[in-house]
C-alpha cells in the first residue's frame, strides 16, 4: 500500500468474526458428510490462521481429531509478475499431507478479483488430484474478474474499487477485526 | 492481489547478475530465502512452477561446461522457461565486436536472459552494457562465478543455520579461482570469517584488504575451520610452473583421508566440482557424511531458480 488510507467503517468485530467462522464450520460439515476426508489449505498469509481456526471448529463440533491444515504460497503461480515491479517474496508452501482424494477447503481472507484463487487452484492441482476443492472466505467484496465464487462466506460486503478491505487477525495483527479503508487519491484500493 | 499482502517485496533488484561484489547483503539474503522456497520443487509430483512460462533463456557458453550449463538449464525449465543452449567453439582471442554481435542476435531472436560463460573477465559486464537482455554471469575468467558463490552460501546456511561468525576456509588455487572470489565476497558480506590456504604461488595479493586471513600450513588452518571449501586444482598450472608436482600438492595441500580423520564431527566439506580425486581431495573425503558435495549440486538448481525469478521483474524497474 503505502498510499494514504482512511478508515471508513468497521464491518466485523471479534465477536462477529467468531460467529461467522463458527457458522462456516457448520456449513462445511453439512456439505462434507465424510469429515475424515477433509483438509484445509490456507493462502499465505491471513488465510493460514483462518484455515487453522476453521479446522479446529470442525474438530470441536464433531468431537474428532483436527483435520490436516496446510499453508499455500501462490507467488510462483501469479499472473501479474511482469507488472508488479519489485517481485513479491516467495514463501514456503507447507502441505505435508497427500492431497489426492481429499476434500480440500481452500481458505483466504478476502475474495476480490478471484485471481489469487485461480493461482491457488493451479498450485494445488500441481500437488495431486483432490476429490474436490471448495472455497471459504471471511469477506467477499465483489468485483470478480474471473468466473469464481465462494462456497462458504463469512460476510458479503459490497465495496467500491477505491476501497480496501483489511482483515486483521489476532495471530498476525494482534486483534480480530475487519475494516474498510478508503484511498484518499481515489485510485484502486486492493488490486 | 496486492504485493504488500502476498509477500512484502523488498527493495529493487539489479537488472543483471554480474558478481557478488556488486550485490547488497540484503539482496543476497533475499536470494537465499527464495532458494528455500524453490527447493521444494524437487519434492513435488510436478517438478515445475509456471512462473516464467513464455520466457526464453539462452545459455551462451564460450568455455566448455557441463555442470553449470545443465544446472541453469534445469533451473530455467523448472520455472517453465524455454532454454536454448549455445556452445561457442573455444577461441583464444574473441573480438569484442563479434561477442556483442552474438548477444544482439539472441536479443533479436527474443531472448529474455543471457547466461554467459567466458574465459575473459568482464565479458558479462560488457554485454550487460550493450544489450537490453538480462545478463547472468556463469563464470568470467578468474573474476567471478556468482551463482556458485550463492549456492555455496546457501549450502552453508542450510547446514549450519547461519553464516555470520562462521570460520570458512578456502583451500587451493585461490589465484585463478572465480569460485573463491565470489565465495569471499559473499561470505564477507554476510559476516563470515574467511581464510585461505594454499601454495604461495597461487595466492593473490591484497587478500588482507578484503579481510581474509592466510594460513601457511593446512593442518593449522583445518584446526581453525568450521567449513572447508576445497578448490579444484587445474593440471595446466603445473606446466606454467605454479606447482612442482601433483604428488607434492596432495601431501601439502590435499584434503586426504588421513587429514579427514582429525577433523571434528560437525565440519562441513565442500568442493565446487569436478574434483581431481587423489589430488586436492580423496575419494574417502568426498563420500564422507561431512561432505556436502552432492547437496551443493542440488542446491545449485534452487539458487539459480531464485535468481531467474528475482530478475524477472518489470522492465526498467531494476536499479
Amino acid at each position: 500500500m503505502g498510499q494514504a488510507m482512511r478508515a471508513k467503517a468497521e464491518i466485523m468485530d471479534a465477536q462477529e468474526m467468531r460467529r461467522a467462522l463458527s457458522r462456516m464450520a457448520h456449513e462445511i460439515l453439512e456439505q462434507n458428510p465424510d469429515p475424515s476426508s477433509l483438509a484445509f489449505i490456507g493462502v499465505h498469509r491471513r488465510g493460514v490462521p483462518l484455515a487453522d481456526r476453521l479446522a479446529q471448529q470442525v474438530a470441536a463440533i464433531e468431537g474428532r481429531p483436527t483435520p490436516p491444515v496446510g499453508a499455500l504460497d501462490i507467488t510462483l503461480y501469479r499472473d501479474d509478475l511482469t507488472t508488479v515491479g519489485p517481485l513479491p517474496v516467495v514463501r514456503r508452501t507447507e502441505i505435508d499431507f497427500d492431497v489426492n482424494g481429499r476434500s480440500i477447503v481452500l481458505v483466504d481472507d478476502v475474495l476480490y478479483t478471484g485471481r489469487t484463487v485461480r493461482a491457488a487452484l493451479d498450485a494445488i492441482i500441481d500437488l495431486g488430484r483432490p476429490a474436490r476443492i471448495q472455497l471459504a472466505v471471511l469477506v467477499d467484496r465483489g468485483h470478480r474478474e474471473l468466473p469464481i465464487r465462494a462456497d462458504f462466506v463469512g460476510k458479503v460486503v459490497p465495496t467500491a474499487r477505491r476501497e480496501h478491505v483489511e482483515v486483521r487477525l489476532a495471530e498476525v495483527d494482534g486483534e480480530d477485526r475487519v475494516v474498510i479503508l478508503e484511498r484518499l487519491d481515489g485510485e484502486d484500493g486492493q488490486a | 492481489m496486492r504485493a504488500g499482502d502476498r509477500g512484502e517485496a523488498r527493495g529493487t533488484w539489479p537488472r543483471h547478475l554480474l558478481g557478488l561484489a556488486d550485490l547488497e547483503p540484503g539482496a543476497i539474503e533475499q536470494i537465499l530465502e527464495t532458494a528455500d522456497a524453490m527447493r521444494q520443487v524437487f519434492d513435488r509430483p510436478v517438478k515445475k512452477f509456471p512462473t516464467l512460462r513464455g520466457r526464453v533463456v539462452v545459455n551462451l557458453f564460450y568455455e566448455p561446461s557441463t555442470r553449470t550449463r545443465t544446472s541453469f538449464e534445469l533451473a530455467a525449465k523448472a520455472l517453465s522457461a524455454d532454454v536454448v543452449n549455445v556452445a561457442v567453439a573455444q577461441s583464444s582471442v574473441v573480438k569484442g565486436e563479434s561477442l556483442v554481435d552474438t548477444a544482439r542476435t539472441y536479443q533479436a531472436l527474443g531472448a529474455d536472459y543471457l547466461v554467459v560463460r567466458h574465459a575473459s573477465a568482464g565479458v558479462p559486464h560488457l554485454l550487460a552494457r550493450t544489450v537490453q537482455v538480462r545478463v547472468l554471469n556463469a563464470g568470467d575468467g578468474a573474476h567471478e562465478h556468482p551463482t556458485q558463490g550463492l549456492l555455496d552460501l546457501y549450502t552453508i546456511r542450510r547446514r549450519k543455520g547461519r553464516i555470520a561468525g562462521l570460520n570458512v576456509l578456502i583451500v587451493g588455487d585461490v589465484l585463478h579461482s572465480r569460485v573463491a572470489r565470489s565465495d569471499i565476497w559473499g561470505l564477507r558480506k554476510l559476516g563470515a570469517n574467511v581464510a585461505v590456504a594454499g601454495p604461495s604461488t597461487l595466492m593473490p595479493v591484497g587478500l588482507e584488504t578484503l579481510g581474509v586471513r592466510r594460513f601457511d600450513r593446512l593442518d593449522e588452518a583445518l584446526e581453525w575451520a568450521e567449513v572447508v571449501n576445497v578448490l579444484r586444482i587445474q593440471r595446466e598450472r603445473m606446466q606454467r610452473g605454479y606447482l612442482p608436482s601433483l604428488r607434492e600438492y596432495r601431501l601439502r595441500w590435499g584434503l586426504t583421508a588421513q587429514r579427514l580423520r582429525r577433523l571434528p564431527e560437525d565440519v562441513l566439506i565442500m568442493h565446487p566440482g569436478p574434483a581431481n580425486v587423489g589430488v586436492e581431495i580423496d575419494e574417502e573425503v568426498l563420500v564422507d557424511r561431512r561432505s556436502v558435495v552432492a547437496e551443493q549440486v542440488t542446491n545449485g538448481v534452487a539458487v539459480r531458480m531464485a535468481v531467474l525469478y528475482l530478475m524477472a521483474g518489470r522492465e526498467g524497474e531494476a536499479g
